[in-house]
């Protein structure tokens, strides 16, 4: 495929990767940010979302957008639930102590992660998406009758992943209106800012702290309904996003929303579009050589280049440096 | 200071030794109690490194279901040299690490004559040293080319199971003169995909094709997109051998991208291994071909031991769970247990296995087997034995999705896998 057309579909999957990376990475951080604590178990939280969204769907009968959109619905909501009810059980007894908290995390996500594989079993098993049909694209070329149109050979992308974009995006809106503008959004962001100050306000610091915890489980969860129908639902696939959504927060600034989403952006295209420019690039500059680029090497190499935003701004891209 | 209490707690000494001596006695008494007979009576104890989790999970079921068929039926026929057979199970989590760790557990806690069973390549080449280190025979059903490329040891065979290197040779004559001669490769860029690239492109230049283009895809990789222009558009046939729970996506999203006009598709049965045909998605596979270890749906031409194994096993004719026909099982593996085991009988009854001591022997009787007839002991087919390099050689089945069944169009011989002797493990000291 030429140069232009293979960018143009590389980024569209790139976006998909990033808009589900931003989801649930926009969870981990508001945990972060509010709560102070890292929870190891995120990923499993994603995991969940996916398998109850196929444990909804095959038990919902009628047409499978009927299901999928039963899913989408239920299954964030379990998630929160159970993410709260994990954090008002086992956190607050740790007392939200840092170290405490990651050994506490990684015990549940051993019990999440092992629950599922002797209830769900180890198959991937898929779900159907709400609609999904392919659409060829077009690329421009330079005509007899000047710019037109053409539709290059396996150059298309399908309407879900169009729906995945448009879904996460919205969810994103809702997230930041949420925190900007309603008065649970107001507690958040007070308690982020100076936890004993807003106690002595009368704010309920432990409700506050189990509803971040069980937001950032449901985002979580919607990223992988979203997913699913695309990847679908294996007990593993938690780890994958919780790396993912760690190194997203780190890169995008501790504490900071909009970094992390501007770092999912970033990280999620970063992938696809390395794999597509680095061997054109190689091949524009030392064309002689012929260099062959493979996937895992272009892989490294995008990594190596999402850690060297960590050389040159040690706060991340929008953090705001030490206190 | 507190004072500190001078009071006797009422034990003397005498009591403290009687407790001792009983104490002794009862932990011992595994020792000296059990069996008091004979040393004949003590069963046989083969330990299956069983993949339980990890990403061999899907795997590790079935082939604890195939063991647990075998051992029963081997009991029901009075065992082994009139010993019963015990089958020790233990996870090793499809982890190199922890697979060492459960062959020493085999070697040493467990008392076991023989170890069994591992499958994922990694696993035996972090585990089979171990076994060789501590002597213990170790019968992989893996489909890996270590054990007859050489790498590991004289302990370690693999007789129930063909190998990679000899499956690939074998399809590259069907593959040249029925689908193309042009043809593109996806592949794990890991070991197991390594293999197939090497073996592929050697054995399709030997049929006069051509490989124009190595796909190698990072082995946790989720989306596939992206990698699918880089299919050269002159491709007249693409072999895939992705596996993991990523295969889905794989396949749907080949599909979206070719849309209405595909190449000749050429995959190993490895990819839908305990999945479901019919699943949503796999449309796009309908009139594409396979390599498939033992037909999963039962052919017009059944034989009555694949019918046998089938009812035993606990399997229909569409290669599902008797129990739960969305359960569709490893059909293509499996059978290398179910074999396996049966070839550890017939190796201990050949050496007089007694006990640890005669490991050698059961060795040597192994590396001294050649031909396995088609029976109920070998269901997938006939098979030839090389006790040189510890690997068996048998026939390969290549069939095609049709109507939503696999149907088997070829099924090649055994000398279509044959490849010259890497390895002569029978040179080698105990």
């Amino acid at each position: 495929m030429d140069f232009g057309p293979y960018l143009m579909l590389a980024s569209l999957e790139g976006a998909v990767t990033a808009a589900v990376l931003a989801l649930t990475a926009i969870g981990l951080s508001l945990v972060f940010g509010v709560m102070r604590v890292v929870n190891v178990a995120h990923g499993e939280f994603f995991m969940l979302g996916a398998v109850l969204a196929w444990w909804v769907a095959s038990h919902v009968g009628g047409p499978p957008a009927l299901g999928f959109v039963a899913a989408l619905a239920i299954a964030p909501l379990a998630v929160g639930g159970l993410a709260a009810l994990a954090d008002m059980t086992v956190l607050k007894r740790v007392a939200y102590d840092p170290e405490r908290t990651i050994v506490a995390t990684i015990g549940i996500l051993y019990i999440i992660q092992q629950v599922t594989l002797m209830t769900y079993g180890p198959e991937a098993r898929p779900v159907e998406p709400l609609f999904n049909t392919r659409l060829a694209l077009p690329w421009v070329e330079w005509g007899e009758s000047g710019l037109q149109l053409y539709w290059p050979w396996g150059l298309s992308t399908t309407s879900y992943k169009l729906f995945v974009i448009g879904a996460a995006a919205a969810v994103l809106v809702g997230v930041w209106l949420l925190m900007a503008r309603t008065r649970i959004g107001l507690l958040m962001r007070a308690t982020q800012l100076d936890r004993e100050m807003a106690l002595a306000f009368g704010i309920p610091v432990e409700r506050v702290y189990a509803m971040v915890f069980g937001i950032g489980g449901a985002l979580a969860a919607l990223g992988a309904v979203l997913i699913v129908p695309i990847q679908q639902a294996h007990y593993l696939m938690g780890g994958d996003p919780l790396l993912l959504s760690f190194i997203v927060v780190i890169i995008g600034g501790l504490g900071s929303l909009p970094g992390t989403v501007a770092a999912a952006i970033f990280i999620g295209l970063s992938d696809s579009l390395t794999l597509v420019i680095l061997p054109w690039l190689l091949n524009y500059f030392l064309p002689g050589l012929e260099i062959d680029v493979s996937p895992t090497l272009s892989k490294i190499l995008a990594t190596l280049l999402v850690a060297l935003v960590l050389v040159f701004r040690p706060q991340g891209l929008f953090g705001t440096g030490a206190k | 200071m507190t004072k500190i209490s001078t009071k006797q707690t009422g034990t003397t000494r005498r009591g403290a030794l009687k407790t001792l001596a009983a104490g002794a006695a009862a932990t011992s008494l595994p020792l000296w109690a059990r069996y008091a007979q004979a040393q004949t009576s003590e069963p046989i104890r083969v330990g299956f490194q069983m993949h339980r989790t990890g990403i061999g999970a899907a795997y590790g079921r079935w082939y604890d279901r195939t063991t647990e068929a075998a051992a029963r039926l081997i009991n029901e026929a009075g065992g082994i040299n009139g010993r019963p057979l015990e089958i020790v199970v233990e996870d090793d989590g499809t982890d190199p690490k922890r697979g060492a760790e459960v062959v020493e557990k085999f070697a040493t806690q467990h008392n076991c004559d023989v170890g069994y069973g591992t499958l994922f390549s990694h696993v035996v080449a972090g585990s089979a040293p171990r076994a060789g280190e501590l002597k213990l025979p170790y019968f992989v059903v893996s489909e890996g080319h270590h054990v007859a490329s050489g790498a590991l040891n004289r302990y370690t065979v693999q007789p129930g199971i063909t190998d990679v290197k000899s499956q690939v040779q074998a399809m590259a004559p069907f593959v040249a003169s029925n689908l193309g001669k042009k043809v593109t490769m996806i592949f794990p860029d890991y070991a197991f995909g390594h293999d197939h690239r090497d073996f592929f492109s050697a054995a399709i230049e030997a049929q006069g094709g051509e490989v124009v283009a190595k796909l190698a895809i990072p082995p946790t990789e989720t989306s596939f997109t992206k990698y699918f222009p880089k299919i050269p558009r002159d491709t007249e046939v693409i072999y895939h051998v992705m596996v993991g729970p990523a295969v889905l996506t794989f396949v749907k999203e080949m599909g979206e991208f070719f849309g209405p006009s595909r190449p000749e598709i050429f995959g190993f049965i490895d990819s839908l291994e305990a999945v479901d045909i019919s699943s949503p998605g796999l449309e796009f596979l309908e009139g594409t071909y396979f390599w498939e270890g033992m037909p999963r749906y039962a052919q017009a031409e059944q034989s009555p031991y694949d019918k046998f194994y089938r009812e035993h096993v606990g399997v229909d004719d569409k290669g599902a769970s008797l129990s739960d026909a969305k359960d569709v099982s490893t059909y293509a593996h499996m059978f290398g247990c179910w074999e396996t085991l049966f070839v550890i009988k017939a190796g201990m009854e050949a050496a007089g296995y007694q006990g640890p001591q005669d490991r050698p022997a059961l060795i040597e009787a192994v590396e001294a087997m050649t031909e396995m007839p088609y029976s109920n002991e070998h269901p997938q087919g006939a098979k030839v034995f090389n006790g040189k390099t510890h690997q068996v050689f048998g026939p390969q089945y290549i069939s095609k999705l049709e109507g939503g069944m696999l149907k088997v169009q070829h099924t090649t011989s055994i000398e279509d896998g044959y490849y010259p002797d890497e390895v002569d493990y029978t040179k080698m000291s105990f």
